[in-house]
């Protein structure tokens, strides 16, 4: 079983849960995660069926891509308690909490999954927990809320963020730069993965690339997308080149090679190759890997 | 040996829509008498016969006796199915 901390998730694609069409077709695109959402695209007076209908989905088809169900706020909103009872049973592989804002809300679904956990014989860590980050409260509990155990990943939620400190999104992407940044260090500080917001303008395929590169950049390990075509994007954003991948190969092998002849300092190009530079080149051939990339092909490139 | 007895509606509920792979499910209480169910459906010649299977049978599991159901077909899979009758069924037991 792939460890869920560790998982590919370049892309989680939400679907809107009361959408049998959607949910239908979700699966073809090739997202590494889908996220079905009974929260803010359902309205009021359907949560009780998109609930059902997400729940017998989940128990009647087999998804390629891992299953997430974003749940109402199970404290903030009269349904989120509802939502799990109805979701967990399904077992998806992760709960999305959005607008967290305190650990104790964290705590509060994590033991209902344990218990559902229990009650199914299932192993303990079954279904674990991806919260959002989308009020000035939450980013300053973040890094508490990162160190549950159940906590596999932490989103940004610009919109609500953005609300919040009184201000609007824009090309730059400024005013998500502080929030964006503290989320990804409260997630390398607990080990877990970290998702970007999503781009809502899905015409602007430029904007989407320079936002998904800029996020990538920085760290991130995916991004949420809303439409399919935003998916192929962003997996070919998340794939080395094959100049980065014969790189990283090259330093790896002088790396193998110093380590077996006893070599003290080493050098590939005419640059010297310390402890963080073998590091980073692993996680290229590792991210090249998990893309589907045959590495070895590359190393002629090198 | 005493008769199961089965769980009653209280009230006419309905679920789902009538969109492209979904359904839209009306449950109304019967004074009394088996479920029954009132089908149209784009792929009625194909799979009329198991889609009422489907209906009844998820309603007769859900426990629920003497309920008539009306259901609008526009090509739903059986986890739509399902989910819609259990959605007006739950519906149709809040008072």
């Amino acid at each position: 079983m792939t460890d869920p901390k560790t998982k590919l998730r370049r892309t989680m694609m939400f679907v809107p849960g009361n959408s049998p069409k959607m949910i239908n077709s979700a699966d073809i695109y090739g997202a590494d995660s889908l996220m079905f959402d009974i929260e803010d695209s359902i309205a009021v007076t359907e949560k009780d069926t998109a609930r059902i209908l997400v729940a017998q989905a989940l128990k009647s088809i087999k998804f390629h891509s891992e299953t997430v169900v974003r749940i109402n706020h199970p404290t903030q909103t009269p349904f989120g308690l509802d939502d799990l009872k109805v979701i967990l049973p399904s077992k998806p592989n992760l709960i999305r909490l959005p607008k967290v804002e305190d650990i104790s809300e964290v705590e509060l679904v994590a033991k209902e999954i344990e218990r559902v956990e229990k009650e199914n014989g299932w192993p303990e860590g079954t279904i674990n927990i991806i919260s959002a980050i989308e009020s000035v409260k939450g980013l300053y509990n973040v890094r508490e809320i990162c160190k549950h155990p159940r906590m596999v990943a932490i989103a940004l939620g610009a919109e609500d963020f953005i609300a919040n400190l009184k201000t609007q999104r824009t090309k730059t992407g400024i005013e998500l730069y502080y929030v964006r940044s503290q989320i990804l260090m409260a997630a390398r500080d607990a080990e877990i993965q970290c998702m970007d917001t999503v781009f809502s303008d899905v015409k602007d395929m430029e904007g989407f690339e320079r936002e998904v590169s800029n996020s990538r950049d920085m760290g991130f390990d995916g991004k949420s997308v809303i439409h399919p075509k935003q998916i192929t994007e962003v997996h070919r954003l998340y794939t080395p080149t094959d100049t980065q991948i014969a790189k990283a190969l090259k330093v790896l092998d002088a790396y193998d090679d110093a380590q077996k002849n006893h070599k003290g300092v080493l050098a590939v190009d005419g640059k010297m190759i310390d402890g963080p530079i073998v590091v980073r080149a692993q996680r290229v051939v590792d991210q090249a890997s998990a893309a589907g990339v045959n590495v070895e092909e590359k190393r002629c490139l090198a | 040996m005493q008769e199961k007895m089965g769980k009653s509606l209280k009230q006419t509920a309905t679920a789902g829509f009538e969109e492209k792979n979904d359904i839209l499910i009306t449950v109304s209480p019967l004074n009394a008498g088996e479920n029954t169910v009132d089908l149209t459906s784009t792929v009625l010649h194909q799979y009329g016969r198991q889609i009422k299977k489907l209906i009844i049978d998820t309603v007769n599991d859900a426990g629920f006796k003497s309920v008539k159901i009306n259901a609008i077909d526009k090509g739903a899979w059986d986890y739509t199915i399902k989910a819609r009758v259990l959605g007006a069924l739950e519906r149709g037991m809040k008072a």
